[in-house]
């Protein structure tokens, strides 16, 4: 049995968030995330969430809440969006190093300036080097899964999890949502964490200036700041794993089916492959199947896990294929968008070299039909050859 | 707990790795014995100091004791004393 609810984007979050037994909450608002906090608040004020809301004054602030809250046992939710997560940034890395299982959504919203309150990834691509594993979301259900699937895996690895998904576009729309309850229930054995802290004596945690090498709590010499961050990198690459592994559970429970680190679609005999991020991963497959009609031999493959990377995946998936068309809804100043700059790492070392267009689609909310995929991708294959460097879509110079 | 060792930075209150640390204070924690309660009692309570010291260098002692080798002034256990005990005093005129 599984309870359907007729919700918004926000609130299939919020629901996830009570679904999974948060203890303590802290949030900021800022548009478009802050149905999420306000959601959460309600399912605190009625008692259908026993957890502890913090308010704060700043996103920074509801981070450092967090981070205190998992040192000491707690399981903590946050949601934020654009320039909140970004003032949030330095306290990512510190919920990262510290090795604490804090699981955030954001509503996805470019970054200012200009202002802007509609969608594009810029801002969860420039957290991607804070040691957080990112998942995206193409639609309202998948923000439930996904942040459920995020507690199991951020807790088995130690490390935080953040769930995107693209604001307004999901996060103010409203679709039918599963919820798995009661069946939930057990999926998420209870948090322990890394460090427990003992009662009689204190101990420091992070303290200035770490030795190297360092006694640890109990006295026995451990090596020092270097060999910790080996430790993340290591922790990120057993991610995958226990992603595959969440996820074969999370059928089992729910009956919902998630691949892994991609989505593919039509990628057996295809010659072309489309390849995107969160909402436009649904897109690229209604792009694929609307280029196959016009007898393009064409497939999709949709990146859901983007930290860690699924490097090997991604060249698995593109190794039979002559072109590919990346669509980013992001762009790295300087170079091209995020997706297209990290799979030719990828390809190159898979060792398949596939033509690869990088495209610079809907930034800043910019709409996005799949039409213009489709075009986007006929006019590559009429033009042949290209130019190097992204090819921006739809702009109105 | 010895697969935490590594990947958590967590040790037993003590100095660090810069030094005397002591030296980056501008104000000094001074007890009053007339206020601070383990001390007043003659007994083996609060000690709020000992615990909330960033840097473990205040003792359990009935009159805690702070090591101003390493104490660098936060003033946090000042701060957070239940009978203000604990008052900051500029170092020029310590």
């Amino acid at each position: 049995m599984s309870l359907v609810k007729i919700i918004s984007g926000n609130v299939a979050a919020a629901q996830a968030a009570r679904l999974s037994g948060v203890g303590v909450l802290s949030a900021y608002p800022i548009t478009p995330q802050s149905e999420v906090a306000e959601t959460l608040a309600k399912f605190v004020e009625s008692g259908e969430l026993d957890a502890e809301m913090v308010r704060v004054e700043s996103e920074h602030s509801a981070m450092a809440v967090l981070i205190a809250a998992s040192t000491v046992g707690a399981r903590t939710f946050t949601a934020t969006s654009a320039n909140g997560l970004t003032y949030m940034h330095e306290m990512l890395h510190w919920a990262a190093g510290s090795r604490l299982p804090v699981v955030m959504a954001v509503a996805n919203r470019g970054m200012s300036a200009p202002w802007t309150i509609y969608p594009d990834l810029n801002d969860t691509i420039s957290q991607r080097d804070t040691g957080w594993i990112q998942f995206y979301c193409r639609n309202h259900q998948e923000i439930v899964d996904n942040i459920l699937i995020a507690y199991r895996v951020a807790e088995a690895v130690h490390l935080p999890a953040m769930v995107c998904y693209e604001g307004f576009i999901i996060s103010h729309t409203v679709t039918p949502v599963h919820l798995p309850e009661p069946e939930i229930e057990g999926f998420l054995p209870p948090y322990e964490p890394l460090v427990e802290l003992p009662g009689p004596v204190p101990w420091n945690l992070n303290q200035v200036v770490l030795p190297d090498p360092r006694p640890d709590g109990a006295g026995e010499v451990c090596p020092g700041y270097m060999e910790m961050r080996y430790e993340m990198a290591e922790a990120m690459s057993r991610a995958p794993e226990m992603i595959a592994r969440a996820g074969v559970e999370y059928r089992e429970i729910t009956g919902r089916s998630y691949p892994g680190m991609l989505f593919t679609h039509l990628m057996d005999d295809a010659e072309i492959a489309l390849v995107s991020m969160g909402t436009l991963a649904q897109e690229v497959e209604l792009a694929a199947d609307m280029l196959r009609k016009e007898g393009i031999n064409a497939g999709a493959v949709g990146v859901r896990v983007f930290r860690p990377f699924p490097a090997r995946e991604l060249a698995g998936a593109l190794a039979n294929i002559d072109r590919v068309a990346v669509f980013d809804r992001n762009i790295s100043f300087g170079n091209e968008g995020a997706v297209a700059t990290e799979l030719k790492a990828a390809l190159f070392d898979g060792g398949v070299s596939p033509k690869l267009i990088s495209h610079i689609i809907g930034l800043g909310g910019r709409e996005v039909k799949t039409a213009h995929l489709v075009d986007a991708v006929k006019e590559i294959l009429r033009d042949g050859e290209t130019e190097p460097g992204p090819r921006w879509e739809r702009l109105s110079l | 707990m010895a697969k935490t060792k590594k990947v958590a930075a967590w040790a037993a209150p003590g100095p660090g790795d810069a030094g005397k640390t002591g030296l980056w204070r501008t104000q000094r924690p001074v007890v009053d014995p007339e206020r601070c309660t383990p001390a007043k009692k003659k007994n083996d309570a609060c000690y709020i100091c000992w615990l909330v010291c960033p840097d473990g260098v205040i003792s359990r002692g009935q009159g805690p004791e702070i090591d101003l080798e390493y104490c660098k002034g936060c003033s946090i256990c000042a701060e957070e004393c239940p009978v203000d005990a604990i008052s900051m005093v500029d170092e020029e005129e310590a």
